[in-house]
């Protein structure tokens, strides 16, 4: 982060706002206390803005634009309240609610309540609205990829490739509607290039990619946030100094992951950080089993 | 970054073959197991450009892409296969699970379902060829659509091919001109004065009927008057959006110090558009000019063609074009004795609607998955390689030959005051002559179906597509329309591309629209959620439509509320078309119309 003495003003519903040059439209609103959705967007991530749910309107310009991903200029006219924001949110949201499962993503539930999103409104019997239908990929014991969950906001495949791994075991493949997730040839995931830093599990908003731990919990309705405590520490496999932030149900560990605000991980683990908690106690195992 | 992890499937010797031919001995200097000299991304950009023609290669050798093959591209461009794949399975041409043909199959034979072959006979066609044992793979809009129902061929272990190219005799590169255009002969053609008269595989014919003076002209008056002249011209852009080529340029002509791009953006895939096919396979030598001469004015020395996979001849004779300009010293170090390096390297697409998207495309050449960016920055600035380009239609380019040759005054003789100069017209459909027509801006849509001859089919119009898949339906009412780009905007309506495609009334309107419809669905990139779910949920509301034969008001307010989104929040040019064409048959009747229910 360039520290800079720049500001630019701008006008975002009708109040007057100044903020550093530089400055994205979705902080510009968080500044004065305008809440946006998000889905796409990550501070630990490089904006790819596809989702297209934090759109707000500029003045003088033809379509909206995202703005997780459109910086301040000085004199912008932004509107985030209009009928065009708000007609596009909603779509969005219908859009995904209609065509994935949206179950664990209970941040969008919050803003599909806020707009007034109704995903049942699409489809007949004659001709069914088309979901993403995938079997849960249980391929190891350590990760869920449950694709029927994914909305395709491309944060897996950035936290796996430049933006933090450097890995790139997964990729998007397909196009349209038919776009998925998947490694090469679709090749379970011990057999391809991944190394199971969990980065992917850090950053899916929706659930499509899991501990196998909360896959299996949730399968047999153990799964209790409510009743979890979350403990932060120092990782104690390397020097690199690593925040942990162990959340624990029942006294025992369920997962694990690293505040994304945090200098050294920016939240992103590595496999001993993420899963080798089996020192402290044995496997979780599946109640399946 | 560490090692590429590659697994364990080998190719065998045919994929490795025809790999080694395509990438060239040149660029194979990374083998498995080899540390990287230099990091990450700096090493993955050398080489991934070539991704995609090794994967054209594979594609060819075997009919398919294996594993062991992709590993292969994979490790000797030093590409992840998890990335490769991605990029592999985005394109309509490529497969990437092995087909069970049988022996001795040489081909697929993609046919055209889009409109004009749509109502040409195109499933009959299907039907016909599945009937005798021929691979049939459906496509969308060949590119050729003044001879419908539309073939491609795409070979196994033997080269792509368009048969119709056979049908007059005049087989492949070699030979005479083989194009007869509707306005053959006719003295005031410019863009079209050589198609069917010059020889197109022969520099040396070229040169006698005029060629390479426009460029020799524009070396003498110098790169900045060149951009003059074309401002001052008031050319704009023939691929879709009627941006300003002057402006274009000098911009491109601004930046300093860092290598430049000049790009030709053949992929023309816009249904019902085939006026580049036929410029580029009959004057081959005005694009690689007039792409020399844009490469001059802007100060760019790489020059790239981006021709779409299902052009085989025009790739053929461009690429033809390309060599004997080279040898001829057109090209090259001190291109045409103008003291610049200028090279043109020539790309094919896979089959991606989406790549003739200058954002999208400039991906896909870079060996990535075909996916737009939203703008700014622009490609004058961040372009192909994310370097400064100026990216043109052929169209486009061809027009600057006469403007720098007889001065931005005399161009503008010809056309309107907002819309100078000549256009090339794809007129198709229910005409008697479709094909390639160049006409002056300013003629109404009437006079131009006359030039093509009285209606077939039964002979009422209903509607005129204009602009193709993205632009819209007008009715009868619309012949007085002058072709240009201020009155069809005021019109509501778009040039676009130039297509102009006829329907009469006997046509199934409802079929027309839903495939419009089907054809966004299957075109988007997918990136956005606007366009990959909105493109789905408004083909489904018109397949509803044609099961219940009509919609109710329910089913009204989802088409607009869709097409809404699709035009506000979509990324790109695709989304934001995708429901225009649609909503105009709504408007002007074509569709059954509502029903009282409220579904
Ligand atoms: C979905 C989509 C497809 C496009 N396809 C083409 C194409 O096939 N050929 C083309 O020249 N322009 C195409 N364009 C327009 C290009 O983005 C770009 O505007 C054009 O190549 C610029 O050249 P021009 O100024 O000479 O027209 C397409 C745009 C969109 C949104
Ligand atoms: S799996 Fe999760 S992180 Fe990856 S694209 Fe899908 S929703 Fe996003
Ligand atoms: S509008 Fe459609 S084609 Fe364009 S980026 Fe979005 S999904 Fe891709
Ligand atoms: S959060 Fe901005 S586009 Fe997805
Ligand atoms: S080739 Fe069939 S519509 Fe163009």
């Amino acid at each position: 982060m360039t520290i800079t003495e720049v500001s630019v003003s701008l006008t975002i519903n009708g109040r007057a706002v100044s903020v550093p040059q530089g400055t994205s439209l979705l902080a510009a609103c968080e500044s004065i206390g305008i809440e946006t959705p998000t889905l796409c967007w990550a501070e630990n991530l490089t904006p790819v803005n596809v989702c297209r749910v934090c759109v707000v309107e500029v003045e003088g310009s033809r379509a909206l634009v995202p703005s997780c991903a459109r910086a301040a200029e000085e004199n912008m006219v932004v509107h985030t309240e209009s009928p065009r924001v708000r007609h596009s949110r909603k779509m969005v949201l219908e859009f995904l609610g209609s065509s994935t499962d949206l179950s664990q993503a209970s941040d969008l539930a919050v803003w599909m309540r806020h707009y007034q999103a109704d995903p049942n409104r699409y489809g007949q019997t004659d001709v069914p609205a088309e979901r993403i239908v995938e079997e849960p990929k249980v391929q190891d014991d350590l990760y869920v990829r449950d694709y029927d969950k994914c909305v395709l906001c491309y944060k897996c495949v950035e936290a796996c490739g430049d933006d933090a791994q450097h890995t790139y075991a997964i990729a998007v493949s397909g196009r349209g509607f038919n776009s998925r997730i998947s490694t090469e040839f679709d090749t379970v995931l011990p057999d391809s290039a991944c190394v199971y830093c969990g980065n992917c599990i850090g950053v899916c908003p929706t659930g499509a990619i899991q501990f196998k731990t909360e896959f299996d919990m949730r399968a047999v309705g153990d799964w209790r946030p409510e009743s979890q405590d979350v403990t932060t520490t120092v990782c104690s496999f390397c020097g690199v100094g690593c925040n942990l932030e162990l959340h624990t149900q029942d006294n025992k560990i369920v997962k694990v992951t690293s505040p994304a605000d945090h200098s050294v991980t920016h939240g992103h683990l590595c496999i001993k950080g993420r899963f080798g908690w089996q020192y402290v106690q044995p496997p979780t195992v599946s109640p399946r089993d | 970054m560490a090692d590429l992890f590659i697994g364990d499937d080998l190719a065998d010797d045919i994929e490795i073959a025809a790999v080694a031919a395509a990438v060239g001995a040149t660029n194979t200097v990374v083998h498995a197991g080899e540390r990287l000299v230099y990091g990450g991304t700096q090493r993955r950009r050398d080489h991934r450009h070539l991704l995609l023609p090794a994967l054209h290669a594979l594609q060819n050798a075997k009919g398919w892409i294996s594993p062991g093959g992709l590993n292969h591209v994979c490790t000797l461009l030093q590409v992840p296969p998890a990335e490769a794949y991605g990029v592999a399975t985005f394109y309509e041409m490529f497969r990437l699970d092995e087909p069970d043909y049988g022996p001795g199959v040489s081909h697929v034979t993609h046919v055209c379902v889009d409109a004009a072959c749509q109502i040409a006979g195109s499933r009959e066609l299907i039907a016909e060829l599945e009937a005798s044992g021929a691979q049939v793979h459906r496509s969308p809009c060949l590119g050729q659509c003044e001879r419908p129902p539309a073939q491609f061929h795409q070979g196994i272990g033997r080269p792509d091919l368009v048969p119709a190219d056979f049908a007059a005799g005049g087989a492949g590169l070699g030979g005479s001109p083989t194009e007869k255009i509707p306005q053959q002969g006719d003295p005031s053609l410019r863009l079209l004065r050589n198609v069917g008269v010059v020889d197109p595989t022969s520099l040396e014919a070229y040169r006698a009927n005029g060629g390479y003076q426009a460029l020799d002209r524009a070396i003498a008056m110098g790169a900045d008057a060149v951009c003059s002249a074309v401002a001052g011209s008031g050319l704009s852009g023939r691929g879709g959006a009627a941006f300003p080529t002057g402006i274009k340029w000098r911009a491109v002509a601004a930046e300093q110090g860092r290598p430049k791009h000049v790009v030709a953006n053949c992929d023309e895939s816009e249904p019902g558009t085939f006026k580049d096919r036929v410029v580029m396979e009959n004057d081959p030598f005005a694009v690689i000019e007039s792409l020399t001469l844009a490469g001059f004015a802007t100060g760019a020395e790489n020059g790239w063609i981006y021709i779409r996979g299902e052009y085989p001849l025009a790739t053929a004779r461009l690429q033809n074009a390309v060599n004997q300009a080279q040898d001829a010293g057109l090209l090259g170090s001190n291109a045409a004795g103008s003291g610049q390096r200028f090279d043109i390297e020539i790309r094919r697409g896979a089959g991606a609607y989406i790549c003739g998207e200058e954002t999208a495309l400039f991906a896909s050449l870079e060996g990535f998955r075909g996916e737009p960016r939203s703008k700014p920055p622009f490609p004058t600035t961040h372009g192909l390689f994310s370097e400064p380009t100026a990216i043109n239609n052929p169209e486009t380019l061809i027009n600057t030959l006469d403007i720098v040759l007889y001065g931005a005054e005399q161009y503008r003789r010809r056309g309107t005051e907002r819309s100078p100069g000549t256009k090339l017209l794809c007129v198709s459909g229910r005409v008697t002559k479709p094909g390639v027509y160049e006409v002056e801006f300013g003629v109404s849509l009437g006079e131009v179906l006359a030039l093509a001859g009285p209606l077939t089919g039964s002979g009422r119009l209903a509607a005129v597509l204009m602009g193709g898949a993205a632009g819209s339906f007008v009715g009868p009412d619309a012949l007085d329309l002058p072709l240009t780009l201020e009155d069809t905007r005021e019109r509501g309506t778009t040039l676009g591309s130039g297509v102009i495609m006829a329907f009469t009334d006997e046509i199934d309107m409802t079929a027309v629209a839903l495939r419009i419809a089907e054809f966004f669905r299957n075109e988007s990139c997918g990136q956005c959620v606007p366009c990959r779910v909105g493109t789905v949920r408004q083909h489904e509301t018109m397949l509803q439509l044609q099961t219940a034969g009509g919609l109710g008001a329910k089913r009204r307010k989802l088409i607009e509320d869709i097409s809404q989104v699709m035009v506000d929040a979509s990324i790109c040019g695709l989304g934001h078309t995708a429901a225009s064409a649609i909503n105009s048959a709504f408007d002007l009747g074509l569709l059954p119309g509502g029903r009282n229910d409220d579904n």
